[in-house]
């Protein structure tokens, strides 16, 4: 390759080429390697670049919300914020329970649980979407799976949530009733701090 | 295409200098003795006045930068300022804002004229394809363009759009927070997106002298969609394309004045006039009306990805255009059957943009649907069938017979008619 390139145009090297073999030559190895080195170079000064986009330090830390449970009354549903997200938590009445605990999983758009503190296949019954040994308690992002408006609580014919971007609704369970959202409203990570107190990531 | 008058200076500082950058003589040889066809109607106009809109954003844009500032706490009031305080400052922004949809209004037109007269066809596939990347580079400026003023919409039409990237499997909620730089649509996304949206009009500028470049070595296309054969079939582009085009750039920034000083708030939303609150979504959120027939697209797929497949490969399509049209004939004039079916397709795609501004329900998704089918049926089954079965009229044998009729034509030239390019 290299002995080809150069025979004729420069009398010395045609000499160096000629006692080359053809096919592979040493000065191939060396194009090859500084190539390769070049290329590695080039992908580690990139590397900086892309990984800048990525949450940084100072969003992370502020990564936990304490919520005081005491101030919701039977029925409240307050909104609070989460990693810049709203979060919904609901005191919810002995109906809204009855109802989700009613519904059976072969009607639900989405089975699985959805919540970080369970496995990730749980199935969405009631009791894993609730707080855990706190039935009244539902905590969930309050994030439309589609496209990621904010759905309007109390609302929607399943007496949860109506998204008002594309029609989605939820059910008193946050589980997705109707399309085109494809997923349940996510449990963020959360446990109980107190009866009256959660914390939040 | 040669026959019209070469740059020779004179001067002999020119003289000099040409001799060692000749970018007077490319100048000239580009934009005064470029030979244009000699029947180029006012649609041809819509390059020129695209190049102006490009020049007339960048010069708003960088002095409204003087005055904005991009934090989530300060970029709202910092607009407000700028209609408020800053001299001039509403004249400007509106400049800004509407300039972005007169843009629009000049890029589909310009495009629909593309695709009448079939100027993607060969030699011009790379102009066209150049054309169609200029078109998403506009897309994605003017999306984080409206994000800066961060009022209701901006943030809300941030998320939705940001969001379209969480339904591509595994990758997909990774890329989201990688394009916000946290977890939500926040003040590292507000900043990123000024930095890029300072960027992406040059990268447009730089595209454009592609564009421009690919153009001058194929040559325009024209109504007939002939060739120019002998130098009778053409004109210097100065005076003729030049005086024409300053014309037609008159007559849009008439128009666009309209909008500037009557209605500037005609294309906007009343919503983004309330400053971003991330834990409340507006009623009704809708795109801008130029992304309105995607948007269309997107809802009339009741499957997340699937929707955003969709609206993408509604624009990647375009890429294929010269290879789906199996025509020989390249323009539409002669084409008695894709004329018709181009104007369908024209409705089709209004169709789609007035169904994006309704709700998502009943009879507009049922529509939707219809019409998004018949936006790919045309590009996928019309156009490659109708090339096979439609039966062409006849074609002119040049530029010159079909403006003069057969006999001018093929007869020599009279005075009049030779007198430009003896000119020039
Ligand atoms: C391809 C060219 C461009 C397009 C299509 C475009 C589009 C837009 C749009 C749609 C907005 C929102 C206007 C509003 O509702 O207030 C905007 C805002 C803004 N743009 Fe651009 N822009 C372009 C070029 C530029 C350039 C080159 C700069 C700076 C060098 C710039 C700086 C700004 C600033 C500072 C704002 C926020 C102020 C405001 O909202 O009025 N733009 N742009
Ligand atoms: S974002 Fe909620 S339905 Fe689309």
């Amino acid at each position: 390759m290299a002995g080809a390139a150069v025979t004729g145009s420069r009398g010395k090297e045609t000499i160096v080429a000629a006692t080359e073999t053809a096919g592979t030559t040493r000065r191939d190895f060396l194009y090859i390697a500084t190539g390769a080195m070049g290329a590695v170079g080039a992908a580690a000064l990139v590397w900086p670049f892309v990984s800048q986009l990525q949450p940084d330090a100072s969003v992370l830390a502020m990564s936990t919300t304490e919520v005081d449970l005491s101030q919701v009354a039977e029925g409240q549903m307050v909104t609070v914020k989460w990693r810049g997200k709203p979060v919904f938590v609901w005191n919810r009445t002995p109906k809204d329970i009855a109802e989700a605990k009613a519904t059976e999983l072969s009607a639900l758009l989405d089975p699985v649980a959805r919540n970080a503190n369970l496995a990730a296949d749980a199935p969405a019954t009631d009791e894993n979407r609730a707080g855990i040994d706190h039935e009244k308690w539902l905590v969930v992002v309050g994030i439309c799976t589609h496209l990621g408006c904010v759905p309007i609580g109390h609302a929607g014919e399943y007496d949860g949530w109506f998204c008002p971007c594309h029609g989605s609704e939820y059910d008193s369970a946050g589980r997705v009733r109707r399309g085109p959202a494809p997923e349940n409203l996510a449990v963020p990570p959360y446990n109980f701090v107190s009866d009256t107190k959660i914390s939040i990531g | 295409m040669s026959g019209h008058s070469t740059f020779e200076p004179k001067h002999p500082a020119l003289k000099w200098f040409e001799s060692r950058l000749p970018l007077v003589g490319l100048i000239h040889s580009s934009f005064v003795a470029y030979p244009t066809p000699r029947n180029l109607n006012y649609w041809w106009t819509f390059g020129g006045i695209l190049s102006l809109m490009l020049v007339c954003q960048i010069v708003s844009g960088v002095v409204l930068v003087m005055h904005y500032t991009p934090h989530i706490t300060l970029a709202f009031d910092s607009v407000e300022h700028i209609m408020r305080d800053v001299s001039y400052g509403w004249l400007i922004r509106y400049i800004h804002s509407n300039g972005a949809s007169m843009f629009f209004i000049a890029v589909y037109i310009h495009m629909f004229r593309g695709l009448y007269y079939g100027s993607y066809k060969a030699p011009r596939e790379v102009l066209w394809i150049l054309g169609c990347i200029i078109y998403l580079l506009m897309m994605a400026t003017a999306f984080m363009g409206y994000v800066l003023p961060w009022g209701q919409m901006s943030f809300w039409g941030a998320t939705v759009i940001t969001n379209l990237f969480s339904a591509f499997p595994v990758v997909g909620p990774t890329i989201v927070e990688w394009l916000w730089g946290g977890f939500s649509v926040d003040n590292a996304t507000l900043n990123r997106f000024f930095s890029l949206h300072y960027l992406l009009p040059f990268m447009i500028a730089g595209v454009v002298v592609l564009h421009v470049w690919a153009l001058h070595v194929v040559g325009q296309n024209n109504p007939t969609g002939v060739e120019p054969k002998s130098a009778k079939d053409t004109v210097p582009f100065t005076p003729y394309a030049t005086i024409k085009d300053a014309f037609g750039m008159v007559c849009f920034l008439i128009f666009f004045a309209w909008f500037l000083f009557y209605i500037p708030n005609y294309l906007g939303h009343a919503d983004n006039y309330i400053p971003a609150n991330p834990l409340v979504t507006p009623a009704h959120i809708v795109p801008e009306w130029y992304y309105l027939p995607f948007y269309a697209m997107l809802r009339a797929v009741p499957d997340k990805l699937g929707g955003v497949l969709t609206m993408f490969g509604a624009i990647i399509v375009l890429f294929f255009v010269p290879w789906l049209d199996t025509s020989k004939v390249r323009s539409g004039v002669y084409r008695p059957l894709f004329k018709q079916f181009f104007w369908i397709w024209i409705v089709v795609c209004v169709g789609l943009g007035w169904l994006g501004s309704k709700p998502a329900e009943g009879g507009y998704v049922i529509a939707g649907r219809i019409l998004t089918i018949y936006y790919f049926a045309h590009f996928l089954i019309i156009l490659p069938l109708l090339g096979l079965f439609e039966k062409p009229k006849a074609v002119p044998a040049s530029i010159t017979e079909a403006v003069l009729g057969k006999n001018k034509g093929a007869a020599p030239a009279s005075a009049g008619v030779s007198a430009p390019q003896t000119k020039g």
